[in-house]
C-alpha cells in the first residue's frame, strides 16, 4: 500500500505498470482518475489551489487504504493526491487497486474514493470570474458512505 | 494549565488570519469542544469563526475527532471546514 501527496503530475501508465509488477497473481487492476473541471456550481473555474494538512493527510489516506485491505482481498493499492496550484483538465487524484478478481478491486477503489472525499484533509479554493472561493463540501459525498455502513455489505455477499 | 498546539486550515485559517499557535489552556479545558469554547471567548472574530453552529471539523493528534475527545499535554488540535479533496 502506497500513499503519495505531491505537487507534481503523475503518469497513469507508469503507475499501473509499477503496480502490475507487484505480482503475477494480480488478475484485476482497477483505477480511478479525478480531474479538475472548468465549471463548478455554475461558475467558470480558471484554476484552483489545493490546501492540505501535512502529516494528517498521509495518515488519513493510509488508514483508508488499510480499511479497504481489511475488507476486501487485495494485493496492493496506490493513492496519489496532488496539492498546490491546479488548472482545469489537470489530474488531481489517482487511486489504483490490484486484486486477484475484479469484484474486490472495483469495490475497494470506490470505497477508497468515497472515504477520501469525506475523511482526508484537503480543501479546494477555486478562482472564478467573481473572485476566489472555497469549495463547499457536498452532502452527496456524506451520503455515499452510507452504502458501506450496512452490517452485511453487498460486497461481502458477493464474495461469499 | 496545559500547553497545546493549535492548527487552522482553509477558510478558518484565512478568517482568523493565523495558521498555528501554541497556547496554555486552563485546567477546566479538558475536551476539544472545551478548547473551541475557550477560543470563542477570546473576541468577536474568534466567536464568529469557531461558533458551534458552524459545521467545523476537528482533529486531535492528526486524527478526526468528536467534540468530547479529551486533550492531553502537547497535543495538536486542529479546526477546519468539511473537507473537499478528490
Amino acid at each position: 500500500m502506497q500513499v503519495r501527496v505531491q505537487t507534481e503530475d503523475f503518469d497513469v501508465a507508469a503507475e499501473l505498470a509499477a503496480l502490475r509488477e507487484a505480482g503475477p497473481e494480480i488478475g484485476a487492476l482497477v483505477s480511478f482518475i479525478g480531474l479538475v473541471r472548468d465549471i463548478n456550481d455554475g461558475a467558470r473555474v480558471a484554476g484552483m489551489e489545493l490546501e492540505h494538512y501535512p502529516g494528517m493527510t498521509e495518515k488519513a489516506l493510509h488508514e483508508i487504504a488499510m480499511q479497504a485491505a481489511a475488507r476486501w482481498n487485495l494485493i496492493d493499492s496506490l493513492i496519489i493526491h496532488r496539492v498546490g496550484a491546479l488548472l482545469p483538465l489537470d489530474q488531481i487524484v489517482f487511486v489504483a487497486v490490484a486484486s486477484r478478481h475484479r469484484g474486490d478491486a472495483f469495490a475497494a477503489c470506490e470505497y477508497i474514493m468515497d472515504y477520501l472525499k469525506t475523511q482526508a484533509p484537503f480543501w479546494k479554493k477555486e478562482q472564478t470570474p467573481e473572485g476566489a472561493r472555497w469549495v463547499d463540501a457536498r452532502e452527496t459525498d456524506e451520503h455515499a458512505l452510507k452504502k458501506w455502513e450496512a452490517p452485511l455489505s453487498a460486497s461481502m455477499a458477493r464474495a461469499g | 494549565m496545559m500547553k497545546i498546539q493549535l492548527r487552522f486550515f482553509a477558510s478558518v485559517r484565512e478568517k482568523l488570519g493565523i495558521s498555528e499557535q501554541t497556547v496554555e489552556v486552563p485546567a477546566q479545558v479538558k475536551t476539544v469542544a472545551d478548547v473551541r469554547a475557550w477560543l470563542c471567548a477570546r473576541d468577536a472574530l474568534w466567536a464568529e469563526v469557531l461558533a458551534t453552529d458552524k459545521p467545523l471539523r476537528m482533529a486531535c493528534n492528526l486524527q478526526m475527532c468528536e467534540p468530547d475527545t479529551l486533550i492531553s499535554e502537547a497535543c495538536e488540535v486542529a479546526f477546519f471546514p468539511p473537507v473537499t479533496g478528490g
